[in-house]
């Protein structure tokens, strides 16, 4: 280890060199990692995760198409991976308030089926992948979240990581640890949706120059234990409609995983414009209709939490590539729209990665542009995958929820069977902030107050995310102008950040008459809305101490 | 100078705690687990000790599943010398009591001959408030519970203790065992390069059996259930309108 000297007023920081520096572990990170290994055990590996253990920060669906999983470990049955629900039974149903209308699978293309794939907690199968890579000899360091990019003139060179201990206006505490730069031949960020170093890497080298702005969803998702007699393991159950009808679009996934627990999840698309919808309330309410409160009736909730996912598919996809690094996963944004998946690609985007990136070492590169893991991505099943469903987003964003479902459909259907679209390719058009309409032109949205039930509140809620941040630190929900939440999003959007946050971590709240704006940091799951959608875009999501955050369990 | 410091692996104080379906214990599988935080602030205590060069070494010891080597690590990047793994189940529910835990570390001690004994006051998870009383018993050493402070001179180890309505100030003679409290000291943060550091200093992994020491339990736990749902709060605006609420309720 060497050192070397940062900001003027923090001690010496240590510097430690790798091949390969990874940026999260996720599935993407931890795909890239086995892979490299499993290529050339000889290469110095580290990943850095800011969740305090590995599965910390992962929140999933999740129906897990194994493509990835089969290329990268293929005994992974033998090897006991914690998966061990087949999807047996698939069902899409269009909500009204009080009914439910099964479409039937024959008119759905082939690729929306789920057979062959499996119901999975993301967060478990993240903690297995890490002990595989442990074996392989990569060096895992959970708790640790990479605040900084290292540049060398023009290219990435490594991240620092492990910074602690800065008081609440940013100076040195008493037990403040400066953190360590972690140099790498390459660096990989496999962050997830709307990493902050991703987006930092995206600006400097205008990686979405030209392209459609990335689109993304909020989901939500709760943990059932439900009576065993009501419990169908393997049971996949997806709906739209009710409650979001006109409002927004979106829907719900429910799957049977083993132990008698389900998942339930609500996804709102965040290019939503009323400033007063609440996609927690539209969740909340969502589990009152029969088809899923008869189920959950009886039944815990254990546990909640909330994350982003992209939704912008091929069009939005960035160049994936800059000197001395690449964006793994969603990262860069590799969901499968239709389909709700992204972790089959995130694995195979970090496979291919991988694979590059042991090329360039092997041929005594480093710090150059890994050009073969675009090409292997855009031209290799991941391209392909997206390729087929790129209207899908578009189209629903146009003519809303049931009239998509059967032009997606009729669109998807071409694509399988001719490999071309009548559409061509539809673009997005503008991005989710500047979506938002101004307050005065919308209604307010009153919604049933949750019943401690069947539903709860957001804070309730949030205590079953076992979220927690050291209060002693600077807040890490950047405001680029501390004044805009008031003059500008209050005045004209009725400040919405109050509702899109699912964790209620911002309020405007009365002082002595004047509206004042709040930031409860200590509340914040990590899901990275409020960086997409505030409508003023100043709000800038940066990674608080290592190890903090929700502590998931089997999400 | 020798402390022995022994370290337990419990559900993390943020995870919200839920009783299984069977009602049998709480859950614990896919469960957030960490170093017990009165554990964590010996650790430091003992750390302390040696910068100040009270203390020569710092050994960690920690009784329980495989995985419970994680916080020996972390201990380890906080500054202990070496660390002792005793394994004695292998599933996480299997709860070891204070009794067996307490008969272990007598043996690691008989083994080690530390001079002072630090463990936390108790662990979050079973709160028994046991172990360290324990094992002064069966040492026949002098104990401490409860430490605020704690200052070593000459053989002669003075601890602030926290007790009800005030702190008490005792001395004992060492070898002696002292159990910490929360307000002792601060820990630090395990930071990346003494954690990258921490993964080469020695461990060793011994099992209960080694010792020959029956942990079979002796306690039978009937029932865990979950504590009775709070009635809903209320707002009041004033102190004027807590004192009737209060009056309606029959509390004053
Ligand atoms: C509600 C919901 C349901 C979904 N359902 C499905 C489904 O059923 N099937 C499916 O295939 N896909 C599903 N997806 C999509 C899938 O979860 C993502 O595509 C996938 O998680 C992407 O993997 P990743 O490795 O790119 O990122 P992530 O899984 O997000 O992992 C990123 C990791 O990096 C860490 N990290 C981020 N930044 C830093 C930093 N600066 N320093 C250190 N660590 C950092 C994070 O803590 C995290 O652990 C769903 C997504 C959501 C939100
Ligand atoms: C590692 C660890 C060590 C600990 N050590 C100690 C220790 O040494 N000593 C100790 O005492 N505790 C200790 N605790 C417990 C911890 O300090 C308690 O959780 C804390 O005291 C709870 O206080 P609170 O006011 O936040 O709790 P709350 O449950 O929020 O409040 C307690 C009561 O205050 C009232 N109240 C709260 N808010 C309001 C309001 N807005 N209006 C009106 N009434 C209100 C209510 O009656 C409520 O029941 C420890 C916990 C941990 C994890
Ligand atoms: S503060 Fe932002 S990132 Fe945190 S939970 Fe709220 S919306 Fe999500």
């Amino acid at each position: 280890m060497s050192q070397t000297s940062n900001e003027t007023d923090a001690p010496l920081r240590e510097s430690m060199d790798y091949d390969v520096v990874i940026v999260g572990a996720g599935p993407s990170g931890l795909s890239a990692a086995i892979r490299l290994k499993q290529l050339d055990p000889s290469l110095e590996v580290v990943v850095l995760e800011k969740g305090s253990e590995v599965g910390a920060h992962i929140l999933s669906g999740a129906v897990l198409d194994p493509i990835g999983l089969d290329r990268l470990i293929p005994d992974w049955k033998e090897k006991s991976a914690p998966i061990k629900t087949a999807v047996t039974e698939d069902h899409f149903l269009f909500l009204t308030d009080k009914r439910s209308v099964r479409i039937p699978n024959w008119p759905m293309p082939k690729l929306m089926s789920n057979h062959g794939n499996y119901i999975v907690s993301m967060g478990n199968l993240c903690r297995w992948l890490a002990e595989q890579a442990e074996e392989l000899g990569v060096e895992i360091f959970p708790g640790m979240a990479a605040s900084e990019l290292v540049m060398e003139g023009d290219r990435v060179a490594g991240v620092v990581a492990g910074e602690f201990g800065r008081e609440a206006d940013g100076s040195i505490g008493a037990n403040y640890e400066a953190g360590m730069e972690l140099r790498g031949k390459y660096v990989l960020l496999g962050e997830g949706v709307r990493g902050s170093l991703s987006k930092v890497v995206m600006e400097k080298f205008n990686l979405s120059d030209g392209l459609d702005p990335q689109k993304f969803g909020l989901g939500m998702k709760e943990i059932w234990e439900i009576d065993p007699a009501k419990h169908k393991e393997g049971t996949v159950q997806h709906t739209m409609g009710w409650p979001l009808g006109s409002n927004a679009g979106g829907g719900s996934f429910l799957y049977h995983i083993e132990n008698n627990q389900v998942y339930v999840g609500f996804v709102v698309h965040l290019n939503y414009k009323n400033p007063y919808l609440s996609p927690y309330m539209e969740f909340q309410r969502f589990k009152h209709h029969p088809v899923v409160a008869d189920l959950l009736e009886g039944g815990k909730r254990v546990a909640y939490g909330a994350r982003a996912i992209s939704e912008g598919g091929l069009q939005s996809l960035p160049k994936l590539t800059f000197p001395g690094g690449a964006l793994l996963g969603c990262s860069a944004g590799m969901v499968n729209v239709p389909r709700i998946k992204g972790n089959h690609n995130a694995m195979l985007s970090g496979i291919a990665a991988a694979e590059a990136a042991a090329v360039a070492i092997s041929e005594g590169r480093e710090g150059d542009e890994l050009s073969d893991y675009e090409i292997a991505v855009r031209d290799g099943d991941i391209g392909d995958d997206l390729k087929k469903v790129r209207n899908v987003k578009p189209l629903w964003a146009k003519w809303g929820a049931l009239a998509s479902t059967v032009l997606g459909g009729f669109d998807m259907w071409t694509n399988f069977l001719f490999g071309l679209s009548v559409f061509g390719t539809l673009k997005h058009g503008e991005n989710d902030a500047q979506a938002i309409g101004e307050a005065k032109d919308y209604a307010e949205i009153t919604y049933p107050k949750p019943d401690g039930i069947l539903s709860f509140d957001r804070l309730t809620n949030v205590s079953f995310a076992a979220t927690n941040h050291e209060e002693s630190q600077p807040c890490h929900l950047k405001l680029a102008d501390p004044s805009v939440p008031i003059t500008v999003n209050l005045a004209k959007y009725a400040e919405p950040a109050q509702r899109y946050c699912p964790a209620g971590v911002y309020e405007v709240v009365e002082k002595a008459g004047v509206p004042e704006f709040v930031i409860n940091f200590q509340n914040c799951v990590h899901c990275k809305t409020c960086d997409i959608k505030d409508p003023s875009q100043n709000i800038t999501w940066t990674t608080p101490q290592g190890g903090d955050g929700p502590n998931y369990p089997n999400m | 100078m020798k402390i022995l410091v022994p370290v337990k692996r419990v559900i993390d104080y943020n995870v919200k705690v839920r009783v299984k379906a069977d009602e049998s214990s709480v859950e614990l599988a896919n469960v957030k687990m960490s170093i017990n935080p009165f554990d964590e602030i010996a650790v430091e205590e003992a750390i302390r000790l040696k910068e100040k060069g009270v203390a020569s070494e710092v050994v960690v010891v920690t009784i329980g599943v495989k995985k419970s080597e994680d916080v020996l690590r972390t201990a380890l990047a906080m500054g202990a010398d070496r660390a002792i793994l005793i394994e004695a189940a292998d599933d996480v529910h299997t709860d070891i009591e204070p009794l067996a835990v307490a008969k272990l570390l007598a043996k690691v001690a008989e083994a080690e001959a530390p001079d002072l004994i630090l463990a936390g006051k108790q662990a979050i998870d079973n709160d028994m408030n046991a172990t360290g009383q324990m094992l002064g018993a069966l040492l026949g050493w002098g104990q401490a519970t409860s430490a605020s402070a704690l200052d070593i001179t000459d053989g002669v180890a003075r601890v602030t203790r926290e007790v009800d309505g005030g702190l008490q100030v005792v001395d004992v003679n060492m070898p002696a065992i002292v159990t910490c409290d929360l307000r002792l000291n601060e820990p630090r943060y395990a930071s990346l390069p003494n954690i990258m550091k921490a993964k080469k200093k020695p461990l060793t992994a011994t099992t209960a059996a080694d010792y020959g020491v029956d942990i079979t339990p002796r306690l039978t736990v009937v029932k865990t259930v979950e504590p009775a749902a709070r009635a809903a709060g209320e707002i009041v605006g004033s102190v004027e309108e807590l004192k009737a609420k209060l009056k309606e309720a029959g509390v004053v």
